[in-house]
């Protein structure tokens, strides 16, 4: 283990988050760290997914959302008024609770972000991304010989590994998930996560998700939100074992949410 | 059987029937012109200009000058429609969006012979003369606001996911517009654009006032160009028999001609993804 300020990827502190005057989200702090996956839970509405979008600043797409607080990434504060926003998505992946591929064909999704970003040298190292990114995501060995058909022709599982390959494919380091599987059925929802465990090694995640068991199964720490706060965060194992806080217990135990 | 179900019996019978009367009236005009429009119709009449009663003649330099009209107004106003209703979409919640708004609804109700008289004196009593340009500008103006309000409606259809999937990905935002939202509404934009195609090809009193009509075959813009409208305009309130049937035959090419570029452009729009 090394030192753990060297280990941290995203470091929030006092975050607070309006829509207008209605606040979101109530003084949060919470540090992620480097090549974890942490999961958010909570009831809905409690303001993990406003949360999570903050990483990327997706929530600057909402005019009246303000965000005050500070969140960096590697030591930087993306909130700051000389950010790259473009740069940042790029770093910070994100995929959706609905899979949200583009009416392109299944090459040209995945190849989308590259060719924006210009990460590829020519043609053919396009190519090569391209194969790699469906690969990571599991998906190579069923789209392989389709990948000039429409991004619509796959199931409701495949377009979401699509998407994440997707993300994949621009080289983030951080990958956010807003409820991935939630649209999924059983077996889908397992195959997205055994990939959630596979990425880890090489990114740090941010999984939202409204199934505790999922949270339980992929997670290394679990953060519990409630009417915009946090509750606690802890590692996994001792959240679903031996939370510190009675609310989480009762959230997880059912008696509520 | 309950009340429910004699409910549902008569508004599906009713529904169907209104649907099937409209249908019935569009297959009654089209067959009952083709009848009237068939027998006059020939090689001859698609290619020559016009000519004395009885002696033949057709509307080719007509055809010609329609598409001429048709292509320079399309030219103009299909892109400036699609920029505008792109605009509308996209940035126009404010104040001016609404002002632009509410003027582009207000041209679509304007009757088309208010956009004639306007080129007219705003071009035609300038330059002194009846001309093509004066003709596909009053055709230009009919067609801005059409592109612009379908292009608008098609473009806030695109869900708003797959906006954020592209921002998500690093996209600035107008490129998440042109490469993303635009190509995802297309087949809508192109319908807008096929609507406006189809209401101007049969327009006439525009032309009246500004390309005004002409017996010959014609390609310079800054004179009077025929145009198929107003050639079926002038056929038909003659008192020869002759060109009543030549206003007929000149009804069907238009018609058949609207049907062709609508097909057209279905095809080449078309879902690819």
């Amino acid at each position: 283990m090394g030192n753990i300020f060297e280990m941290i990827k995203i470091s929030v502190s006092n975050l607070n988050f309006f829509y207008g005057k209605a606040q979101a989200l109530f003084d949060i702090s919470v540090d992620v760290l480097e090549k974890e996956v942490i999961a958010f839970i909570g009831p809905s509405g409690c303001g993990k997914s406003t949360f999570l979008r903050t990483f990327n600043r997706m929530n600057d797409t909402i005019p009246i959302a303000r965000a005050d607080g500070s969140v960096t990434i590697d030591g930087t504060d993306i909130y700051a008024p000389n950010t790259d926003v473009v740069a940042l998505r790029r770093k910070v992946g994100m995929v959706f609770q609905k899979s949200n591929p583009f009416p392109k064909s299944i090459f040209d999704n995945v190849a989308y972000g590259i060719r924006i970003n210009r990460i590829h040298k020519d043609k053919a190292d396009l190519a090569v991304r391209v194969e790699k990114a469906l690969y990571d995501a599991a998906l190579w060995d069923e789209v392989k010989d389709r990948l000039q058909t429409s991004a619509f022709g796959l199931s409701g599982g495949q377009q979401q590994r699509l998407c994440i390959a997707r993300a994949l494919a621009v080289q983030p380091e951080v990958i956010l998930m807003d409820e991935p599987a939630s649209a999924l059925d059983p077996i889908a929802t397992q195959k997205i996560e055994e990939l959630v465990v596979e990425l880890k090694k090489k990114y740090t995640i941010v999984i939202v998700t409204h199934n505790m068991q999922q949270a339980a199964r992929v997670s290394d720490r679990t953060a519990f939100f409630m009417l915009g706060k946090l509750v606690e965060v802890n590692p996994t194992q001792k959240m679903f074992t031996n939370p510190n806080e009675k609310l989480t217990e009762d959230y997880i135990t059912g008696r509520f949410g | 059987m309950d009340q429910r179900r004699i409910t549902n019996l008569i508004m599906t019978t009713l529904t169907a029937a209104c649907a099937f009367g409209v249908v019935a009236l569009l297959i009654l005009i089209l067959s009952y012109i083709s009848y009237q429009g068939i027998s006059s119709l020939s090689l001859s009449f698609l290619v020559e200009t016009p000519k004395p009663v009885g002696e033949g003649g057709g509307i080719g330099n007509a055809i010609v000058g329609s598409l001429i009209l048709l292509g320079l107004a399309s030219a103009v106003g299909i892109p400036l429609g699609i920029a505008i209703g792109t605009y509308l979409s996209e940035m126009g919640s404010g104040w001016y969006g609404t002002i632009v708004r509410f003027v582009a609804d207000t041209m679509i109700g304007i009757p088309s012979i208010i956009f004639g008289v306007f080129v007219y004196v705003i071009v035609v009593l300038q330059q002194g003369y009846f001309s093509t340009l004066a003709g596909s500008l009053s055709l230009a103006l009919i067609m801005i606001p059409i592109v612009t309000r379908t292009t608008e409606e098609m473009i806030r259809l695109v869900p708003k996911s797959m906006r954020e999937g592209a921002l998500a990905l690093g996209a600035p935002e107008w490129r998440v517009t042109m490469n993303i939202v635009i190509p995802a509404a297309m087949t809508g934009i192109a319908t807008g654009a096929m609507l406006s195609v189809a209401r101007v090809l049969g327009e006439t009193a525009p032309l009246l006032f500004t390309a005004f009509g002409s017996r010959f075959y014609n390609i310079y813009l800054d004179e009077p160009m025929a145009s198929m409208t107003v050639q079926i305009y002038n056929y038909a309130i003659s008192p020869f028999e002759d060109w009543h049937d030549k206003a007929w035959a000149a009804t069907l090419v238009l018609i058949t001609l609207i049907l062709t570029i609508n097909i057209f452009v279905r095809y080449i729009t078309r879902k690819k993804y």
